[in-house]
């Protein structure tokens, strides 16, 4: 240790585990405010840009000088929506399935398999539905609705917008905003239906459930505010995922590297949103009784 | 910047009598950036210049020296630290320093000059004919019909009518700049702005695009302004030009100065940033500015007794 190069302070270059620890304490201190400086100065931005959207939203809606662009809304609607069909219902109905082949040997136990149909009807139209729709859809769009977004931050044509008295959040988030929103709902009620059909078939094929039994048992269960405390869900969620995602790529920079950082970003923020937003939401909706 | 020329004296010098036929003022820009670790760097200072109706002003600089973010500011595309950036436009009475107005404002100025980006910044989701067409169907309340015969005379003025229905992804750069062009030029503006427009672009696509920049000035009459480093382009474009390093003007004046200092001999030049200037201007290997760079702060540690 004698040859050890001496640090310009006179000191050892090698630090006692004492002082390295102290060190990292430090850093992780530093890194963890950081991030957390990051953490608001994102929610005050997402905050903001929910703000721009919905004043666009509602002044395209009800103001005659600005243009309310329908033929974008509509493409976004058919990419956002039309395009995950297929994914949701699929995975809809592998949650059905699955949610009915974990409860059945419980409720077999206590001799109440036909109650099968009460917990998959309401697991699924409260909660499932939209929140596994909700979760599908930040991959499938919310990542795509990023990328696009931060491609065009790259390649200036945001900036060539705002050149041409273009407001990005006019001609490129109130649409994306709006299709994400509507497509979710909608969505949501597809999800809903496969999800209990995937339930219904399992129950009738794999655990001879009679179908009828299951029909009635399903109906008798729901209310309305099942369905519209979902729905609302859905929207909520909706929102969370194109905010996230159209901020992530209007604020995309470094290239593609940058590009690919945002769409990981959205999906995991997405996710991380719906999950705690849900959370919240049913902690409400349980405080009010509904 | 010890060195550098008493801009003051420099712009007094350079600037034509008239003063009523100025339609861009800068004074005083002052930007700086922050970056993740807090530190605040001067990007640009003390910028002061004029342009004058229907002339071609050309901003040179090395990479780096704050020529784009001089661009950025002068269209409100960045916030500035201090000055204004004013503009005189015939839509609004009053000059209008686009660095206090409200948005609205800032659009209607927006709506009357062009900008030429460096990559052309087409919309990739639209046709060619569909990117000149947006800001005719956003700021015009025209007929469609009328619109599809300004496209095609706006693509026809920069040669690119037979491409209208293709993608940008179908063209290649110096068409897309062609595009780029043809679109900035859609509601006939009265100033244009320019980011590298030869830049990436190989010899003879860059004197075409040259030649659209002053043709374009010609016969629109428009008020140029060009950002680029490319020195042949500059001196085929520029009425005046300025030289920016370090994010301050160097120099400014018209052309034939710039020429007579790019062919002076370096030997004979006995000011030091005109030796600089006569190096960035030719393009040399060696002189002051490659001196500077040579000698790294680390070099200078290890060579330092």
């Amino acid at each position: 240790m004698t040859d050890a190069p001496k640090h310009p302070a006179g000191k050892s270059a090698n630090p006692s585990v004492a002082n390295r620890a102290i060190r990292e304490m430090g850093s992780a201190t530093l890194d963890g405010l950081r991030k957390g400086r990051n953490f608001v100065e994102d929610v005050g931005g997402m905050t903001g840009l929910l703000f721009d959207t919905v004043t666009w939203t509602l002044r395209s809606l009800f103001m005659p000088k600005v243009r309310f662009r329908l033929a974008t809304l509509v493409t976004q609607m058919v990419r956002v929506g039309v395009n995950s069909i297929g994914i949701i219902v699929l995975v809809q109905a592998f949650i059905g399935c699955i949610l009915s082949l974990q409860l059945a040997p419980t409720l077999e136990r206590y001799g109440q398999l036909e109650r099968i149909a009460d917990v998959i009807a309401i697991g699924v139209i409260r909660e499932l539905g939209p929140m596994i729709t909700a979760i599908v859809l930040s991959g499938f769009a919310g990542a795509s609705i990023a990328a696009e977004l931060g491609a065009m931050v790259e390649s200036e044509e945001i900036k060539a917008l705002r050149a041409h008295a273009l407001d990005p959040i006019q001609f490129l988030v109130v649409p994306r905003f709006l299709a994400t929103v509507l497509m979710i709902v909608g969505l949501t009620v597809i999800a809903n239906v496969v999800g209990i059909a995937g339930g219904y078939f399992t129950s009738w094929l794999v655990l001879n459930v009679d179908p009828e039994v299951y029909i009635e048992s399903t109906k008798a269960a729901l209310v309305l505010s099942d369905l519209t405390t979902g729905l609302v869900k859905a929207g909520i969620f909706g929102m969370l995922i194109s905010m996230i995602a159209c901020y992530e790529g209007l604020t995309v920079s470094g290239g593609a590297v940058g590009v690919g950082n945002a769409t990981t970003s959205t999906v995991v923020k997405s996710i991380v949103a719906i999950i705690g937003t849900d959370a919240i939401i049913t902690a409400i909706f349980f405080a009010f009784g509904l | 910047m010890s060195d550098a020329p008493d801009i003051t004296n420099s712009i007094v010098a350079n600037a034509p009598p008239e003063k009523d036929d100025i339609v861009i003022s800068v004074r005083g820009l002052k930007k700086s950036f922050v970056n993740a670790e807090g530190e605040r760097s001067v990007v640009l200072d003390s910028i002061t210049f004029d342009v004058h109706k229907g002339e071609t002003i050309v901003i040179m600089g090395g990479s780096g020296c704050g020529k784009s973010t001089l661009l950025n500011c002068m269209i409100g595309e960045l916030p500035i630290d201090r000055g204004s950036v004013q503009y005189r436009i015939s839509t609004i009475n009053d000059p209008v320093d686009i660095c206090q107005v409200p948005n609205d404002t800032l659009d209607a100025v927006r709506k009357r000059f062009g900008i030429l980006f460096q990559s052309g910044a087409l919309f990739n989701s639209m046709t060619l004919a569909e990117n000149v067409a947006l800001p005719l169907r956003e700021h015009s309340r025209l007929d469609e019909r009328i619109i599809d015969i300004m496209v095609a005379l706006k693509l026809q003025q920069v040669k690119m009518l037979p491409h209208r229905d293709k993608f940008p992804s179908q063209l290649s750069g110096g068409q897309k700049k062609r595009g780029g062009l043809a679109r900035a030029i859609a509601l006939d503006p009265e100033m244009l702005f320019y980011d590298e427009p030869s830049a990436g672009l190989d010899p003879v696509t860059s004197t075409a695009i040259d030649q659209l920049i002053m043709d374009l000035s010609d016969k629109l009459n428009v008020t140029s302004v060009v950002v680029t480093h490319e020195m042949d382009s500059a001196f085929r474009i520029a009425d005046r030009m300025i030289l920016l390093d370090k994010g301050m003007v160097l120099k400014m004046g018209n052309r034939a100065s710039f020429e007579a200092l790019r062919d002076a001999d370096p030997n004979s030049l006995t000011n030091p940033s005109d030796r600089l200037m006569n190096q960035f201007l030719n393009g040399f290997g060696e002189g002051p500015l490659t001196d500077a760079e040579g000698i790294s702060e680390f070099e200078r540690l290890i060579v330092a007794p």
